[in-house]
């Protein structure tokens, strides 16, 4: 029980900070508008371009939008040595992460859900019907992206090329989260939309079998 | 520092040695500290202080060897308490409110009425007119006793500092030197590397200096302990 304590207490504290200061979601979403702004002007999206080139844009959006999003998680933490603190205080280690991974998913889903109404404008896509489909293919996707995302800013808070690094690590390693996240979600934008239950049980493999390892080994990512 | 409830605890590191790679922190580090001493650490830059401190804190494993926390009669403790732990760098959060700062790491720590025991806190170390004001609009004295409060949440036996003085104006000196001769006097153990705050070394009863990873003077009386001391003060 104390590690969901602590969890709800360091989430409280993680949105609490980012949403006192604003800094990941304003340049993210920013960031994001500008890419899928910009890929929309690449071609004039009539509807069979906009199924063939749109879900894996969004995707890739999202992609770039990650990177951005999750490598501050632990390097704010660097600053003032509040990750010692942290240590020193929570009975599992794995509370850190998991309160950072659940922070990471709901700025991911709050900048997606964003972005989805505007992409479906000027993609002239639609989305209306599928949309619940739609909030399940990116939660699954949000997350597989946020749990080695999430272990990776550990990992790369404590390096030298942190910047170099965490792309490095990160990209190649969510190429399957990435390629089961556009197939869903062309599926469900397709003409006769359907939820590819293949895909969507890919991507609940992946999020499992991650969030499992990082629980196993989550605390040595944390050591000296 | 109003009185509180603990158990006198002292350290024992036995044979410690630590290694980032080929390179060697410590080595062979064996001591003793018993409860209620106020020791301090000397030594150049990259002697091992800060490292040792780390491993007392159970922040860094050591390569080989161990640290066992003991009892008032010098036995094993079963149960090792939590240090608290006090460095350079303030671990506190500068976006979240004195006040915020201390009821996230008490709710952390479990603290039974974690608020009434904020409020506590911030009383007694001057920051009570200051609770709501976030921990970026601080000075770096103001900052530090944010600090030592996250530190002295769960009242712990042994306290680890680590250059904890540095950077602070005579006055916050003064009354860091005062805050922890409250803490010695109360009985807790205290384990402090110093640069130069002579105000606070004069708390020690005991010195130690350590020299590439290993303790070269251990003593608590005479001119080698005035001479540590003065060496911690350079």
């Amino acid at each position: 029980m104390a590690l969901f304590s602590n969890t709800a207490v360091l989430l409280g504290k993680e949105l609490r900070t980012e949403f006192r200061s604003r800094e990941l979601l304003t340049t993210t979403v920013v960031f994001i508008l500008t890419i899928v702004i910009l890929f929309s002007f690449t071609f004039q999206p009539s509807g069979n371009e906009s199924l063939r080139f749109g879900p894996g844009l969004l995707w890739l959006a999202i992609l770039f939008a990650a990177s951005l999003m999750l490598q501050p998680g632990f390097l704010r933490e660097q600053n003032n040595d509040t990750l010692s603190a942290l240590r020193l205080s929570v009975s599992d280690p794995f509370a850190i992460f998991l309160a950072k991974l659940v922070a990471n998913t709901v700025f991911l889903l709050l900048t997606e859900m964003l972005l989805l109404p505007i992409f479906a404008v000027l993609f002239n896509v639609h989305i209306l019907a599928v949309f619940p489909q739609l909030v399940l293919v990116f939660f699954l996707g949000s997350v597989g992206v946020a749990i080695p995302g999430t272990a990776f800013s550990a990992i790369s808070a404590q390096a030298r090329m942190r910047e170099l690094l965490l792309p490095l690590l990160l990209l190649p390693l969510l190429t399957p989260v990435l390629i089961a996240s556009t197939e869903s979600t062309a599926g469900l934008l397709d003409a006769q939309p359907a939820l590819q239950g293949k895909w969507l049980g890919f991507l609940a493999g992946f999020d499992v079998v991650f969030l499992t390892a990082l629980w196993l080994f989550g605390e040595y990512l944390l050591e000296e | 520092m109003t009185p509180t409830s603990f158990s006198p605890t002292g350290i024992r590191f036995e044979k410690i040695d630590k290694r980032f790679g080929g390179l060697y922190a410590l080595r062979r580090v064996s001591l003793e500290i018993a409860a209620g001493e106020c020791v301090v650490l000397a030594g150049r830059n990259g002697s091992g202080k800060t490292t040792l401190l780390r491993i007392a804190a159970r922040l860094s494993r050591p390569s080989a060897g161990t640290v066992n926390f003991l009892n008032g009669r010098g036995e094993r403790s079963e149960a090792p308490p939590a240090a608290g732990f006090v460095a350079h760098a303030t671990m506190v959060y500068d976006e979240l409110t004195a006040e915020e700062n201390l009821l996230l790491f008490a709710r952390l720590q479990g603290i039974a009425a974690p608020a009434a025991c904020t409020a506590k806190l911030l009383r007694e170390v001057g920051l009570e007119e200051r609770r709501n004001s976030l921990v970026r609009t601080f000075s770096r004295g103001m900052r530090q006793r944010v600090a030592i409060a996250r530190a002295l949440l769960n009242e712990p036996a042994v306290i680890l500092l680590d250059e904890p003085a540095t950077g602070l104006d005579p006055q916050g000196v003064s009354w860091f030197a005062e805050t922890l001769r409250g803490l010695r006097d109360s009985g807790r153990t205290l384990l402090m590397s110093l640069h130069g705050e002579s105000e606070v070394s004069n708390l020690a009863t005991r010195a130690i200096q350590l020299d590439a990873g290993a303790v070269v003077a251990d003593t608590r009386t005479g001119a080698n302990f005035r001479s540590i001391l003065t060496f911690a003060n350079a």
